[in-house]
């Protein structure tokens, strides 16, 4: 069995008669130890996807799905208490701005030791002991020292890797990493994403990592799921989806990175922006900015069809040829 | 944290000065003077007038007596009433518990009420539980005091009668002040000797309750808006959604994680309400006859006693500027940015 398994999963916002449908119809299963890559432009309904299933959008949005399951556990239909049992324990979740993920009243040690309290009931000398073992964990200098620190005593890159620390600390088995170095500088971005891929063998979790840098999904996941206008545009294992991609948008995608048009003067594009609330197309999604578009493609939505190695949103996937 | 206390009183020397200033020079704008209010209807004759008034020392020029008047401040003399002739800072002594002990009960009042109506607000943002907090807030801040005074003592006092109309405590009761707060005096009274003094403290609370909660109105009014906007800025913050991913249950997010943020701009608020509490003391000291510093300085006014006004504005207005310096130092305990800085 997975250890997560979301089936046409919705997460709707706003009111009922008018509703915005951020995700839609979302298919995503992430097998144990498994580094998952979910990638896509903002506003693609990553985030949301993510947040539904921990249950952080807290009544804002409605959540259908078929199924939503972690761990043999049903999401939908377990309590709030139920859930909070869950998460910050099995399901952890690391977020983009380190500086503004911490709580700025109080130390760094008292917000890694409350996880461990909640979850773990640990207490005195024992608390503080692993409390100091997880800052060493993610590789905090004179970390003893720090456990008083302030979060604005603290560069970005020492926040994030609090933030991971208190993720961590109780050993999920499902760490989702929310674009966790985008608001790093560059060389601490390579830094922190070496910690997590670290801390993703040592502790045998899943690892889903939301992130717009294709580099890195390609060279750390085994698995991508690339999203357009809250959809799975296409999902297939690494390196298959780099070598052939099947849906146009991840073409495109490929296609706009610097180092993969060398010569050209301009990045390649594709013409157009992700349709907002409104203007969806009845036809595929991508039908407006879609260079190969077909009749078909604007009259009918498709549905996800397995190709090899994993699944595709389209009429008319790319063969290995044309790609 | 040092420089920043330095800093903050280095800004106080201007405020006395203006606050002198100020005092100074209203109650001379008023029309007439000490001795013709002591005289009353009575003609006088304007000989007698001026020997009075250079007695007092008031047939000097204006920049004169303004000069007197900082030169006996830098002294450490407050001066003496021209009506009692005893020192302001004397009767100051003797009513300011009777003000302190309102005040503080108002205040207990607003900071416990308004803390729960704006989290609950907040928590339960658009709801008809939020609307109706805040439109209630918004009516007691607009409520006119003596008003709202009568008001509840109609109601309360007079349809009801489970209040007292006045005062602070029952003639029938004879309690020796201690301390100068009621409560207290008459818990120790009743403890001392429980049969001349049952009930005295119950009275004395009783007496209480109807002035404390028109003087706490108007700042739980402004404590609750204040909470609310406070709360509702800090739970679209990223770590309440961070505390929310550990798995911490929506009691520990509130109190822990927002509301203690949220209270820094709230205990600012809560400091400048004690300008507001004095200026609601004279108007609630009024109304309920609470022989406190409102009240002498009203009359105060009508005899035009210059110093006992001058002086005891000066006093009050010096508590306020603490009370706001207290606050300011509460602030960098609440928030680490703060302390730290240099």
């Amino acid at each position: 069995m997975s250890l997560l398994e979301i089936k046409n999963l919705s997460v709707e916002f706003g009111s009922q008669h008018n509703p915005f449908r951020a995700v839609e119809g979302l298919d995503l299963t992430v097998e144990q130890g498994e580094i998952v890559g979910i990638v896509g432009e903002s506003g693609s309904g990553k985030s949301v996807t993510m947040m539904a299933m921990m249950g952080l959008l807290e009544g804002q949005g409605r959540i259908v799905a078929d199924t939503l399951q972690f761990d043999g556990k049903d999401l939908l239909t377990i309590s709030a208490r139920e859930r909070r049992k869950i998460v910050g324990k099995d399901i952890a979740m690391i977020f983009q701005d380190p500086m503004t993920s911490l709580n700025p009243s109080y130390t760094v040690g008292y917000q890694i030791m409350e996880v461990l309290k909640i979850h773990q009931g640990l207490r005195g000398a024992a608390l503080k002991q692993r409390a100091l073992e997880l800052m060493e964990m993610v590789e905090i200098p004179a970390a003893a020292s720090r456990l008083a620190a302030y979060p604005h005593q603290l560069s970005g890159g020492m926040s994030q890797r609090v933030v991971i620390a208190m993720a961590i600390a109780c050993s999920p088995k499902l760490l989702i990493a929310d674009e966790p170095t985008t608001a790093l500088d560059v060389t601490i971005q390579a830094q922190i994403m070496d910690l997590l891929v670290n801390l993703q063998k040592s502790q045998n979790m899943a690892l889903i990592m939301i992130t717009h840098d294709l580099a890195v999904v390609a060279e750390v996941a085994h698995k991508v799921a690339v999203m357009y206008a809250g959809q799975v545009a296409e999902m297939a294992k690494v390196p298959g989806i780099f070598r052939k991609p099947a849906h146009p948008y991840t073409e495109a995608l490929l296609k706009s990175i610097p180092e993969h048009s060398k010569g050209a003067h301009r990045l390649s594009t594709l013409a157009g922006i992700v349709p907002g609330q409104y203007d969806r197309p009845s036809g595929c999604l991508l039908s407006p900015r879609c260079p190969y578009v077909q009749d078909k493609c604007k009259a009918q939505r498709p549905g996800l069809t397995a190709i090899e190695g994993g699944v595709v949103r389209c009429h008319y996937p790319i063969t290995a040829k044309e790609a | 944290m040092l420089s920043f206390i330095f800093r903050r009183l280095g800004l106080l020397i201007p405020t006395f000065f203006g606050i002198t200033l100020l005092t100074f020079g209203l109650i001379r704008m008023i029309p007439g003077d000490p001795v013709e209010v002591m005289v009353g209807e009575r003609t006088l004759d304007p000989q007698m007038h001026a020997d009075a008034m250079h007695r007092l020392g008031l047939d000097k020029p204006l920049y004169a007596q303004y000069i007197d008047y900082i030169s006996n401040l830098l002294h450490g003399n407050l001066g003496e009433s021209l009506v009692t002739k005893s020192s302001v800072w004397g009767e100051f002594k003797t009513l300011f518990p009777a003000t302190l002990e309102l005040a503080l009960a108002a205040m207990l009042f607003a900071v416990v009420f308004g803390l729960l109506a704006g989290v609950t607000a907040a928590i339960k943002r658009g709801s008809i539980l939020d609307h109706g907090v805040m439109g209630i807030s918004l009516t007691g801040f607009s409520m006119p005091i003596f008003w709202w005074g009568l008001i509840l003592i109609m109601f309360f006092s007079v349809k009801l009668g489970w209040t007292p109309v006045s005062g602070r405590l029952d003639l029938a009761y004879d309690i020796t002040p201690r301390t100068g707060f009621m409560l207290i005096d008459t818990w120790l009274a009743e403890a001392a000797d429980p049969a001349a003094n049952a009930g005295a403290f119950k009275d004395a609370l009783m007496h209480l309750i109807l002035p404390a909660i028109v003087l706490g109105t108007i700042p739980l009014a402004v404590i609750a808006r204040m909470t609310r906007s406070s709360m509702l800025e800090v739970l679209r913050e990223d770590y309440v959604r961070t505390a929310r991913a550990k798995g911490l249950s929506p009691a520990r997010v509130i109190f822990v994680h927002t509301l203690r943020n949220a209270l820094i701009p709230v205990l600012t608020v809560i400091g400048l309400q004690v300008g507001t509490l004095m200026g609601g003391a004279v108007l609630t000291e009024t109304i309920f006859s609470w022989p406190g510093i409102g009240k002498w300085l009203i009359d105060a006014i009508s005899r035009r006693d210059y110093p006992v006004v001058q002086n005891g504005i000066l006093i009050v207005a010096t508590l306020v500027i603490v009370t706001n310096f207290i606050v300011d130092i509460l602030y960098g305990v609440a928030n680490p940015r703060i302390r730290h800085a240099k």
